[in-house]
């Protein structure tokens, strides 16, 4: 196991990955807390939830990655995964203010504001920190699996599973968008105090959760790595490439799809659990349809079927997102706009593609094609 | 110069203006003749009446008056005497917009209040000049005046103004108004305002004395009443404390718990009309929205996420074309709609043809590419859009033979713009279907859709085609934009808020026929619709999403999909 594990790179990537968590865990909060704040190197407090931020999102681009690179399943849909391990999150953050509302009441204040008396069934259990580990580890996964099951099964594919999967992302914005249906409505969930009894305004517990981000990332790439060069991961590989022949040479691809999209909707959870504690509001938003495509872009844009694309491209696309909304919000739209049609129409394998052509190569890598 | 002059004058002395005006004219000259025996025989009548006209307008002054109790003299005589000229003024009295001047005149202030108009003389006069109190009434006034006004408006000769007279007073019937409306009724020739005139009667009369009067009236209401009457029928069924009914008459009251029942089930027939109508007219929007898609879904497999986006420019090219019309064809503007047809057609298959040649031809073969490609171009035509004309929405106007409706039932009205939408519906699909069916254009885009190899084999330009086709769907979709423009509001997101559905109305009715994409969306507007009043709009929409991925187990392909044996269909 550990021996598969490690030949999923060269020495050399090993050698980049572990510099960069390094750097990451180590390097980071060292020159925020022992430099100076005049000094070039300082990094500030806010740079930690930002960047946090982002790394959840490279996360996500992963999952994406994972469905769509690999598996040739363009999904439109996965916000939803995202949503469901933020909701939960967001209740267990929700519950742990307790007392110290606008309302100092009990339950959580958009109810008091809702003339509600008691907490609806579904919030019972979000008080154990346990209980929601459990809810975000497998909620995401049920629900994939339980929606996946049934499209996969009646062969839905390409552009109609694409559009199926918008439509759920739609549908639940619209009902987690209604005040009845007992998750904030409009507002959502914020206002959150802290996290098993740190407070989330301390910038050590800031900082906690950016390690822990983090980790998580580095062990969604390793799990990620560890699925696409599996044995399972090459018959991916092929799904995407001709569907019909891997069936016609015996295999069932229900369960290889179904399987990878459960794994997708795993990883696309724990990150919306990471992200909800950093930016500290979640909200139906994040389920618009709009949102879902702009992941699938992260990946195109870094390079699809690469992982390590997926990852750059969620920060590369990110990045441009903060600085165009705070420099030239009118021309964000624009950019992402013709970053789409650029990406499509000239770089089908991402940034990554660029260095390649540059970086002579001496195996195969997964090509891209379908 | 004279002419110039003269017509100064005229304009100062508006009563010989018309006059003066038409003597200008020699073409006209041959009016003058029975102009002039018309002004005799108003003469005439005016001198018979001249009396009674005095009176008249002694008490539109009285309605100025200080005193209360004169001003309700004013309104019970204006009442009984029932000339409808007095009706502006006594609205006016009733919004408050009635002003007396210092020098004593009563004039009707506008609602902006910067205007006001001689209610003897009909001159309009310069407000900033004047200085003019309102009377003030009070709620015995009030009374008085809704009982005058409804008299006067009884007495209309237009069957339209009665009608809405008896409405009036079927919200708020007393007993002071049993012998106008027995009186109105003995007259009264138009079956409808008879109805209403019965149920005013029977309202009243139900809470009265008289047995037989007031089992007539539970019969009158459970014939012609709507479910307003609940509360009055329920009244009838009261209970007290001991669980005894107040009403001790056992007939009296089995007639009313039947009235109950049978208004119930009409109010259920009703509805489910309503249902119906607003279902089919989601389903028609949905219709207009989707047909381009599926048209361009079915021949080159790309489902176009800018689609929403052609529905948006349909519908800014619709307010462009109306607001040149408003700026140099002010006269004509109610016929710029039939102008926004081909312009907003136009526009978005123009835009379409441009996304076909430089996007979407180059990404032939990859579907999934095209749609990251086509919502990225949504994204800068959205921009551009909210760049060009603001993120706020725009207003387009109803032309006058789209604005109202027609009430089917009571309290049930079918806008004129839905209807006309409906209808538009029709006439678009039938454009298409024959377009696909009897034209040469249409027989290659079927044989596109259906094989594109052989088409091409064929000798048919498969490029052209595309670009044809693409150009029609997203025609249709500017189609659908002018559409909604009449119906809904209209601004940069238009496209977002219709594109989700119209996705779902391609993936149940399938590629290929038209007759796929006409079922679903129809099949989805009425049954959302249907499912509004139940589950609420919201779960309606989940439940309709769920329904289409469980049809979807059973037809993969859609409804009506084509019939192949290619295993990657």
């Amino acid at each position: 196991m550990i021996k598969q594990i490690l030949e999923l790179h060269s020495f050399r990537g090993w050698f980049f990955t572990f510099g960069l968590l390094f750097a990451a865990i180590f390097l980071l909060p060292v020159l925020n807390i022992f430099i100076s704040e005049e000094s070039f190197f300082h990094i500030p407090d806010y740079m930690f939830p930002l960047l946090g931020k982002y790394l959840c999102y490279a996360i996500v681009a992963l999952a994406v990655d994972l469905i769509w690179g690999y598996t040739g399943i363009l999904s439109l849909g996965h916000g939803v995964f995202f949503s469901i391990g933020g909701y939960a999150m967001g209740m267990y953050l929700m519950r742990s203010i307790g007392t110290e509302g606008v309302y100092k009441s009990e339950l959580p204040d958009f109810m008091v504001f809702l003339d509600w008396k008691e907490l609806p069934w579904y919030w019972y259990g979000f008080d154990y920190f346990s209980f929601t580990l459990l809810v975000i580890f497998l909620l995401p996964g049920f629900f994939a699996f339980t929606f996946g099951y049934f499209a996969f099964r009646s062969r839905i594919k390409g552009v109609y599973f694409a559009i199926i999967t918008q439509a759920m992302t739609y549908a639940l914005m619209l009902l987690f968008f209604r005040n009845n249906t007992g998750f904030g409505g409009n507002n959502g969930l914020t206002d959150f105090k802290r996290i098993l009894g740190y407070s989330l305004q301390d910038p050590s517990t800031k900082m906690g959760l950016f390690v822990i981000t983090v980790l998580v990332l580095f062990l969604s790439y390793v799990l990620s790595r560890y699925i696409v060069k599996s044995k399972l991961g090459r018959v991916l590989t092929a799904i995407r490439d001709v569907e019909n022949r891997v069936m016609f040479s015996g295999y069932n691809t229900l369960n290889y799809k179904l399987f990878i999209w459960t794994a997708s909707a795993f990883l696309c959870g724990l990150a919306g659990a990471l992200y909800v504690p950093q930016v500290g509001i979640i909200n139906p938003s994040e389920m618009q349809p709009a949102n879902s495509i702009e992941m699938a872009i992260w990946v195109a844009v870094g390079g699809r079927g690469t992982l390590v694309g997926a990852i750059l491209g969620a920060g590369l696309v990110n990045v441009a997102k903060s600085w165009f909304t705070v420099a030239a919000p009118d021309y964000w739209l624009y950019f992402l706009g013709f970053l789409f049609i650029v990406v499509t129409l000239f770089l089908p394998k991402g940034f990554i593609g660029i260095f390649d052509r540059f970086i002579p190569k001496n195996s195969n890598r997964d090509a891209t094609n379908d | 110069m004279f002419i110039e002059r003269v017509e100064l004058m005229v304009n100062q002395f508006s009563p010989i203006k018309y006059f003066c005006s038409i003597s200008f004219s020699r073409t006209l000259k041959f009016l003058i003749r029975p102009i002039g025996l018309i002004f005799v025989v108003a003469f005439f009548i005016s001198s018979i009446s001249i009396s009674e006209a005095n009176e008249f307008e002694s008490l539109l002054n009285d309605l100025g008056n200080k005193s209360r109790s004169k001003i309700k003299i004013a309104v019970q005589k204006l009442g009984e005497l029932g000339n409808p000229a007095a009706l502006p003024a006594l609205n006016a009295l009733k919004s408050k917009r009635l002003a007396v001047t210092g020098k004593g005149n009563i004039v009707i202030l506008n609602e902006s209040e910067n205007q006001a108009v001689d209610v003897l003389t009909g001159e309009k006069l310069n407000i900033e000049s004047l200085i003019f109190k309102k009377p003030r009434i009070n709620n015995t006034v009030r009374r008085y005046l809704a009982t005058a006004i409804a008299k006067l408006k009884l007495n209309s000769k237009e069957s339209t103004v009665r009608l809405e007279a008896a409405k009036e007073l079927l919200k708020r019937s007393s007993s002071s108004v049993l012998d106008l409306v027995e009186a109105s009724l003995k007259i009264e020739k138009n079956n409808d305002v008879k109805e209403a005139l019965l149920l005013v009667l029977a309202k009243i009369n139900i809470e009265g004395n008289d047995r037989n009067k007031r089992i007539e009236s539970i019969n009158t209401i459970k014939k012609f009443g709507s479910k307003d009457f609940y509360t009055v029928l329920e009244r009838v069924l009261q209970k007290n404390d001991k669980g005894e009914f107040l009403e001790e008459d056992s007939e009296i009251r089995d007639s009313a718990a039947k009235a109950i029942k049978s208004i119930k089930q009409r109010q259920i027939f009703i509805d489910q009309i309503a249902n119906l109508f607003y279902g089919l007219s989601l389903g028609s929007v949905l219709l207009l929205a989707a047909l381009g898609l599926a048209i361009t879904f079915g021949l080159m497999g790309v489902i176009n996420m800018a689609h929403g986006e052609m529905l948006m420019i349909g519908a800014y090219a619709t307010f462009v074309v109306q607001n040149l019309f408003v700026e140099y064809l002010p006269s004509y503007f109610d016929w710029y709609l039939i102008v926004a047809i081909p312009v907003s057609f136009l526009a978005s298959a123009i835009v379409g043809i441009i996304l076909e040649r430089s996007v979407i031809r180059h990404l032939y073969g990859r579907p999934l590419e095209t749609l990251l490609a086509t919502w990225g171009i949504s994204l800068v035509l959205i921009q551009t859009v909210r760049l060009t004309f603001g993120a706020q929405n725009v207003e387009v106007a109803n032309p006058f033979y789209l604005s109202g409706g027609v009430e089917v039932f009571n309290g049930v009205v079918f806008p004129y713009s839905r209807i006309m939408i409906i209808v538009f519906v029709v006439f678009v699909v039938t454009a298409i279907w024959a377009l696909l069916q009897k034209t040469s254009l249409g027989l290659q885009v079927r044989s596109v859709t259906q094989n594109r190899e052989m088409a091409s084999c064929m000798g048919i330009s498969t490029r052209k085609v595309d670009m044809w086709t693409f150009g029609l769907g997203s025609g249709v979709g500017g189609l659908g934009g002018l559409a909604l423009s009449q119906i809904g509001n209209v601004g940069p997101e238009l496209g977002r808020m219709y594109i989700v559905d119209s996705f779902m109305v391609v993936v149940l009715g399938g590629v290929g026929k038209i007759a796929g994409t006409v079922a679903g969306a129809l099949g989805i507007g009425i049954v959302n619709k249907f499912l509004e009043p139940i589950s609420g709009a919201v779960l309606g929409k989940i439940i309709v999403l769920i329904l289409i991925i469980a049809l979807i187990q059973k037809r993969p392909q859609g409804l009506f999909a084509l019939k192949g044996r290619s295993v990657d269909n």
